[in-house]
């Protein structure tokens, strides 16, 4: 509506956005002004962007009054009201410029209600570049990167590195140039932080400082990249991106396994794997050819996701999701790109259509999942298993028992005939006299171990409520008319009244029995009879949690029933071997024993008995099949061959002979096998379904409001697949992986940059769409992304030859510039930090905030208790009380106990991670909660994380223990030993006038505690690690004095 | 040595433009953007749109949903409906959760209580609910709330967030970033959780509830942890006195002083100055929590459970003192209400937790001047079915989620006592008049706290996003 002078402008849009964002203030020092030149990109596309392009930009919907001034052709063309927005011809006609320029508020663009108004310089930038033809150019980002020439020719003695020449281009035309090269203790302190995420030893900085070789530098760079450590520093930022938990999110945020693909990243970065093949396996390993565990192991970046188990949510609905999550995931990560604006309508800013969202989303909607968690607390399919070598040993062993166990039963079945001919006679006669199946059994009492109330209902069952204790028995006493007694059928029912409105007891709504006891009382017995079941059934048991388990005597098994997710009658019947014979007024008395995991109790229940002998029963009732009748009748002699078949077969089945004992050891002996695949990790990961699934555009992004059928397809806007490769997810990978991908690249080193120099070319890492903030070095950003496809100016890292997209060689182009290495200080830097508050310019060092991870890392590797051990299932170190309980009675995540010695000292990337109760020291630190795909952490200054440092155990302990160093370490002196603790924790000596603080500060807690033993001996005793000094009193003055060097700034910054 | 305090303005300057404007309003340090007049030394804060009507906010989230129809919004026709099977007129064909869809009949349940009219308005309040009645001209009763999510998660993280899915900022962190905190030693948005009685195995809640979202991450809300440090690390480690922590503290900054000379990163005096603040709340939290100064009167009014450390009568009583002490967001969460099956007996609890709690605590807030500048919100993410899940009996029933309506109260600051806003069908089912929105409820408390939630923006991934999305209309209806 733009341009319609007739009438005034409609209303009733609302605004998406205004630009008071605070942020948006601190726009990028723009030098266009000085120029004579507009360059669309660079000047006008961010006008038009932030202030038209919502209602006059590619969305068709929020188009007003037909105009459009996102392409030259389009603006050119007369709106509804016949005027042109941009006329070249005359150019003061435009009527873009009239309705910039009136005041009438009916007229003036932006509305006023949007709360949009250009500056005068803007309003300008539109004028001129007009006037001067208004050429538009494609959005920067979605053109392919082209290496542009390196400025500054005459530098390149002096800066033979690129990057400095670039850089130095936009200083010196503002009359800077660098600061002076930072000292080297600060230099290596700098870069091995940046490199592995741990400071460097006392050695390795005398060795740095002793070496005057011109290559010095690059000798430590090179080490500290081939450093185990160095994939883990690398992996952290991808754990955001990955959004990766040992948790499944959601409400009930169960347990899951995806350690086996976090271990995958950290090698990967090690063994330095080339980004393109990084990106294929990670999103499309399992449709390589003749696909590796390995490449498998890759796919799991896209299971990471969260997972909803909550009762009554609909699959379909989560299944969406979870495809959504993976095209937000994969476009945010790779590519810079929002494409999640694109779920519900066009973008409003971009070329990308919601057309364009579905078909991508088609990419990776053919997974074989449900889009629901399975069981409570382990991987959902599709999943790899992933054995350790010990475990591969152990299966090879079972395997060969199971051979044996088949050959015993071979011999045994040699003297088949005869059993079977001994057996048939009393076979016959049992039959004959016992037809009924199932009778429910009427209770003369029913009671709990426990104070719960077991209260009958109209159908004969028991409803539990009241307490439900961690173990409980129930026990069941009815009268048993004189007969046959062979077995029980135990019927359990789900309930509104239970949790989750399912059949157990535990908030989940599963139950866990561990067996069946019952014995048979009557006035002419002097003792019970004892039922002794060996043959239960069910018509359903939870994975691993077999019926089986209740006749096997085994505390620590027992039956489940996917109470969380199946909320349907489960049945079971528990069989004699031989059945007992009842006397007059006998009396059953049955207890339920639940015993196997705290408060697993069954909900509601009923008990039948029979008498029908073992094979002859089933759950259902009766089962003597009437063909086996008809054989039993017939003389041996004129029975066929299959009718004897039939009969061995049933013998075989349900009679207790050597045959059967047999059968048995091989059963178990196959189920041994299956049990010991329980215990090998697994990874959850990708695999397509045979028949991919048909996408459609999902109207308002709703899952059940279907749209028009898309098919696979790569947004318009790009280059297309590459020629040869398949349409599919693996065809996706390649596209994103290739040299012609405007975005890849960008984004890569882009991340890259932020994490060496605080702030990224393009300072929006999470956006590269028009959006996106204009870069501070745009042919900087491009000539890097060149060189990490195809590298010219780093011939090796470590002797090993630098290959395209080389993440090792690329940062070590980054970390070996001169502006890499400047000194931090402002000092005399005024004019500046005038012109360039955000030191985009980097005339001087960037110095910021280290992450949590690494704080924590970094305080337990100068105290010497880090343990190095890399990867594995993740652990338990110290948290808060209660950390998990505080809000949540779900899942499998709670009652926290952190782990006893190594569990405690690793790296902090393998802490355990439940996403909604996240560990806190980190979230206070500004880790995000890994729910969804993260870019970018805040760094921010807060009293909370004041206390963590001050107070947290781990930081408390870890001070102790560089207490500890200071004491035992060689020099004599109070002096000697705090310069020593200060260079631990700085990388540097201390000066004259720190070490008088520190030395005197000491004195003074020394003198304290020596008045105060019983205080000193508390604050040894905090941490599990073991004192290693007898001197309490000295130690802990060490210790206050390491407190403080953990709370330096210059300990908690990248200086 | 003391730390050089620095002048908030001497400050402001150091920073330049290194930070954001809004990331200088630190999670907890005393905003100059806080207020709506502008203070002598301190500019307004921009998202101070107009003058509000409340400073604070104590939010009673009442987490699971609690059933509208037994407690607030009753239909005495249902009597006589009893076990009909609800008609299809009314319902619509709805989506309805998998536990309940595969139901063959969805027999009319009609509530167990009896509800009885309160004050000048007469205003309907059940018998479980006898204290919360006696504020009824305070109350306004919003019975036409709605929502979209029919799932426990993506419901309430709708509240809070104004989206189903993770990663938006939650209300009480776009109010820490957009009016800072007033309080100087204790953060803008503090969270205080409890269990309900009703259910052993209460809906869970998430730190995502109270997160920051992409907000910086300074605007989280701090929970108060009902076991161990209230707040996270707040004791010196056993062994270290006050006067030994003072001690470091001053070694610390000298030290952090002289390297300030070196390098001169205003971000050093920013640290120091976060330490100091981390010192003082080593006092003013223990203070904030002892009650042992509360008269005995005032304990009575909140009822036995005052002094059990977590309960809701408990963190009722803690709210009144945050309030005292301007902390401008407190968000109480009480679980329990998910009430699928044994309905009756379960909300009792729930009630017997909440009732005489919640009206303490505004009595409590009007009787020291508080009630006019506070506004109190107790609702929880949606309703509850009309029929009953699983069977019904003669004593007992259980009802479902019902996204489609559900009640929720405010009072004080800015809102009409007495009133009820919004009206549903005889089956307490469909809305049929003045359907509220959650967007439009949230765009509401902005407003009251003097934002417009049309500007309240912030950027991320090159978009302005908001708490109500591109949707909410203000409640006028409600506002005195």
């Amino acid at each position: 509506m733009w341009i319609d002078s007739a009438s005034p402008r409609r209303t009733g849009e609302i605004p998406l956005s205004t630009s008071l964002c605070l942020f948006a203030l601190l726009l990028a020092p723009n030098w266009s002004l000085a120029e004579d030149r507009i360059q669309f990109n660079r000047d006008i596309r961010p006008i038009l962007s932030e202030n038209c392009f919502q209602c006059h930009g590619p969305d068709e919907r929020q188009r007003q009054g037909g105009v459009r001034l996102d392409k030259l052709e389009l603006a050119t063309q007369p709106g509804e009201s016949g005027n042109r927005a941009i006329s070249l011809e005359s150019p003061a006609e435009s009527e873009l410029l009239k309705r910039i320029a009136t005041d009438t508020p009916d007229l003036v663009m932006p509305p006023p209600e949007t709360g949009k108004t250009l500056k005068p310089e803007q309003k300008e930038l539109l004028r001129r570049w007009i006037e001067q033809g208004a050429e538009y150019q494609g959005h920067w980002a979605f053109m392919t990167p082209v290496r542009p020439e390196v400025p500054l020719h005459e530098l390149e003695t002096a800066y033979p590195n690129p990057i400095d020449r670039f850089l130095l281009e936009r200083l010196k035309a503002s009359g800077f140039s660098f600061s002076p090269s930072v000292d080297r203790e600060t230099l290596l302190r700098r870069v091995t932080l940046d490199l592995t995420g741990l400071p460097p030893t006392p050695d390795e900085i005398d060795a740095f400082l002793s070496d005057d070789s011109p290559n010095a530098y690059e000798r430590v760079v090179d080490r500290l990249l081939c450093s185990p450590h160095y994939g883990e520093r690398m992996a952290l930022q991808w754990l955001d991106l990955a959004r990766y938990a040992d948790s499944n999110g959601y409400q009930v945020d169960s347990s899951r396994q995806q350690w086996p693909w976090r271990d995958w990243v950290i090698d990967a970065f090690n063994n330095n794997m080339p980004y393109d093949q990084f990106t294929i396996e990670q999103i499309a390993g399992d449709l390589l050819p003749k696909a590796t565990d390995s490449q498998r192991v890759a796919t799991g970046f896209n299971r990471n996701h969260r997972l909803n188990g909550e009762g009554g949510i609909i699959a379909e609905e989560w299944r969406v999701e979870t495809v959504i999550d993976r095209v937000e995931t994969t476009g945010i990560t790779w590519l810079g790109l929002t494409l999640n604006c694109c779920r519900c309508h066009d973008h409003k800013y971009d070329p990308i259509s919601q057309r364009d969202f579905y078909s991508f989303f088609s990419y990776f909607n053919n997974i074989a999942e449900s889009g629901t968690l399975q069981g409570e607390s382990r991987n959902t399919e599709p999943v790899l298993a992933v054995p350790t070598p010990d475990q591969l040993r152990e299966r090879a062993g079972l395997e060969k028992d199971m051979l044996d166990a088949q050959a015993k039963l071979a011999e045994a079945e040699k003297s088949l005939p005869e059993l079977v001919a001994a057996w048939e006679p009393s076979f016959r006669e049992k039959i004959a006299t016992n037809t009924n199946s199932w009778n429910i059994l009427n209770a003369d009492s029913v009671s709990a171990a426990s104070r719960a109330n077991l209260t009958k209902q109209s159908d004969g069952s028991y409803l539990a409520s009241g307490e439900n204790p961690n173990h409980d028995v129930y026990e069941i006493k009815a009268p048993l008319s004189p007969g046959q007694f062979t077995g029980l059928l135990l019927e359990c029912f789900p309930d509104a009244s239970l949790p989750q409105q399912s059949l157990g007891r535990y908030p989940n709504g599963n139950f866990v029995l561990s067996r069946v006891e019952a014995e048979i009382r009557a006035p002419s017995l002097t003792a019970p009879l004892i039922a002794k079941f060996n043959h239960a059934e069910a018509d359903y048991s939870q994975n691993g949690w077999n019926i089986q388990a209740t006749v096997q005597g085994d505390k620590s098994k027992g039956w489940a029933v996917d109470g969380p997710t199946r909320k349907e009658i489960c049945r079971a019947m528990f069989l004699t071997e031989s059945g007992i014979t009842i006397p007059e007024n006998a009396t059953i008395v049955i207890r339920l024993v639940q015993e196997t995991l705290g408060q697993h109790n069954i909900g509601r229940f009923r008990l039948s008995s029979t008498g029908l002998p073992k094979g002859t029963i089933a759950i259902g009732g009766s089962q003597v099949p009437d063909s086996l009748r008809t054989i039993l009748s017939l003389p041996t002699s004129e029975r066929s061959d299959a009718q004897r078949a039939e009969l061995h077969e049933f013998f075989r089945k349900n009679v207790d002979s050597p045959i059967l004992a047999a059968q048995k050891r091989l059963q178990e002996s196959k189920d041994r096998i299956v049990d010991s695949r329980k215990n090998w990790p697994n990874v959850m990961v990708m695999q397509e379904i045979e028949t991919p699934r048909d996408a459609f555009i999902l109207i308002r992004g709703e899952y059940d409001k279907r749209g028009e059928k898309v098919s696979a397809a790569i947004p318009k806007i790009f280059p297309p697949i590459p020629d040869g490769e398949p349409n599919n997810r693996l065809g996706l990978a390649k596209w994103i992986a290739n040299r012609n991908n405007p975005l890849t690249a960008r984004v890569w080193v882009n991340r890259a940059w932020e994490r060496f120099m605080g702030s990224g070319i393009v300072k929006t890492t999470e956006n590269f769409g028009s959006q996106s903030e204009w870069p501070s070095h745009p042919s900087l950003l491009d000539w890097l992304a060149v060189e990490f496809m195809e590298p010219t100016q780093v011939a090796h890292v470590d002797q090993k030859p630098v290959h395209a997209w080389d993440m090792k060689g690329i940062q070590k182009l980054m970390v070996m510039s001169r502006a890499y290495q400047q000194s931090t200080s402002r000092r005399g830097l005024e004019k500046l930090a005038e012109l360039d508050p955000d030191n985009r310019w980097l005339g001087r060092g960037p110095r910021f905030r280290l992450p949590g991870e690494v704080l924590r890392d970094q305080a337990l590797f100068v105290s010497g208790l880090l343990s190095p051990k890399l990867g594995g299932p993740s652990v338990k170190p110290y948290m808060p009380e209660g950390v998990w309980d505080e809000t949540s009675v779900y899942g499998d995540l709670r009652n926290y106990r952190h782990d006893t010695g190594d569990g405690l000292y690793r790296r902090s990337l393998y802490t355990i991670w439940k996403r909604t109760a996240a560990p806190p020291t980190m979230l206070i630190f500004d880790a995000p909660n890994r729910e969804i795909c993260t870019v970018s952490r805040s760094r921010t200054n807060t009293p909370l994380q004041a206390l963590s440092l001050m107070n947290e155990v781990t930081f408390v302990e870890a001070a102790r223990k560089l207490g500890e160093r200071m004491l035992k370490h060689d020099d004599a002196t109070p002096e000697g030993k705090l310069s020593f603790g200060f260079r631990l924790v700085t990388g540097r000596k201390p000066t004259v006038k720190e070490l008088q603080v520190l030395v005197s500060g000491w004195r003074e807690d020394l003198a304290y505690y020596q008045g105060h033993p019983d205080e000193a001996k508390q604050l040894q005793s905090h941490g599990d690690s073991n004192s290693e000094v007898s001197q309490t009193v000295e130690l802990v003055a060490y210790m206050l004095s390491g407190n403080v060097l953990l709370n330096l700034d210059e300990c908690i910054m990248r200086e | 040595m003391n730390p050089i305090p620095m002048l908030r303005q001497q400050f402001l300057r150091g920073l330049g433009g290194t930070l954001g404007l809004a990331a200088l309003s630190k999670l907890i340090e005393p905003s100059a953007l806080a207020t709506p007049v502008a203070t002598e030394n301190a500019p307004p804060s921009p998202f101070q749109h107009h003058a509000p009507k409340a400073k604070r906010i104590i939010y009673l989230f009442q987490s699971g949903a609690p059933s509208q129809m037994d407690l607030f919004d009753w239909k005495p026709a249902l009597a006589e409906r009893r076990g009909e099977d609800l008609p299809d007129s009314i319902r619509q064909g709805q989506r309805l959760t998998t536990m309940t869809s595969g139901q063959s009949k969805f027999p009319v349940a009609p509530t167990a209580f009896r509800f009885s009219q309160h004050g000048k308005g007469g205003m309907w309040f059940s018998e479980i609910l006898p204290h919360m009645a006696t504020l009824a001209d305070d109350w306004c009763q919003i019975r036409s709330m709605h929502t979209e999510a029919i799932n426990h998660d993506p419901a309430i993280t709708f509240c809070q967030t104004g989206s189903q899915l993770a990663g938006r900022p939650s209300i009480g962190s776009w109010l820490s970033y957009g009016l800072g905190s007033v309080n100087q030693d204790l953060p803008a948005y503090v969270v205080l959780t409890s269990f309900g009685t009703g259910r052993p195995d209460d809906q869970p809640l998430y730190d995502r509830l109270w997160g920051s979202g992409f907000l910086p991450s300074k605007h989280q809300g701090v929970k108060f942890r009902n076991k161990g440090d209230a707040v996270l690390y707040l004791s010196n480690p056993t062994g270290m006195s006050r006067d030994t922590r003072r001690k470091t503290l001053d070694r610390l900054a000298e030290l952090n002083q002289q390297h300030f000379t070196a390098v001169e990163d205003p971000e050093i005096q920013t640290r120091i100055s976060q330490y100091e603040m981390a010192f003082r709340m080593q006092v003013s939290v223990p203070e904030l929590l002892d009650i042992s100064n509360e008269p005995q009167h005032v304990l009575d009014m909140y009822g036995p459970d005052v002094k059990k450390p977590g309960s809701y009568a408990a963190n009722c009583l803690l709210a009144r003192r945050l309030a005292e002490r301007d902390v401008r967001f407190v968000q109480l969460f009480h679980m329990g209400w998910d009430l699928h099956g044994n309905l009756p007996n379960a909300i009792r609890l729930q009630c017997k937790d909440t009732d005489q709690p919640t009206t303490a605590l505004i009595n409590d807030l009007k009787q020291r001047g508080l009630f006019e500048d506070t506004l109190i919100v107790w609702g929880g993410e949606f309703g509850r079915t009309v029929y009953s899940q699983g069977a019904l009996t003669a004593d007992n029933y259980g009802r479902d989620h019902h996204p489609r309506c559900f009640t929720t109260l405010l009072t004080g600051a800015g809102i009409r006592g007495g009133l009820v806003h919004g009206e549903t069908d005889d089956y307490c089912y469909n809305i049929t008049q003045d359907p509220v929105h959650v967007h439009d409820l949230n765009a509401t408390i902005l407003h009251l706290m003097g934002i417009d939630h049309t500007r309240l923006t912030f950027r991320f991934q090159g978009r302005d996003f908001r708490l109500t999305d591109i949707h909410g209309e203000l409640v006028k209806n409600i506002l005195a």
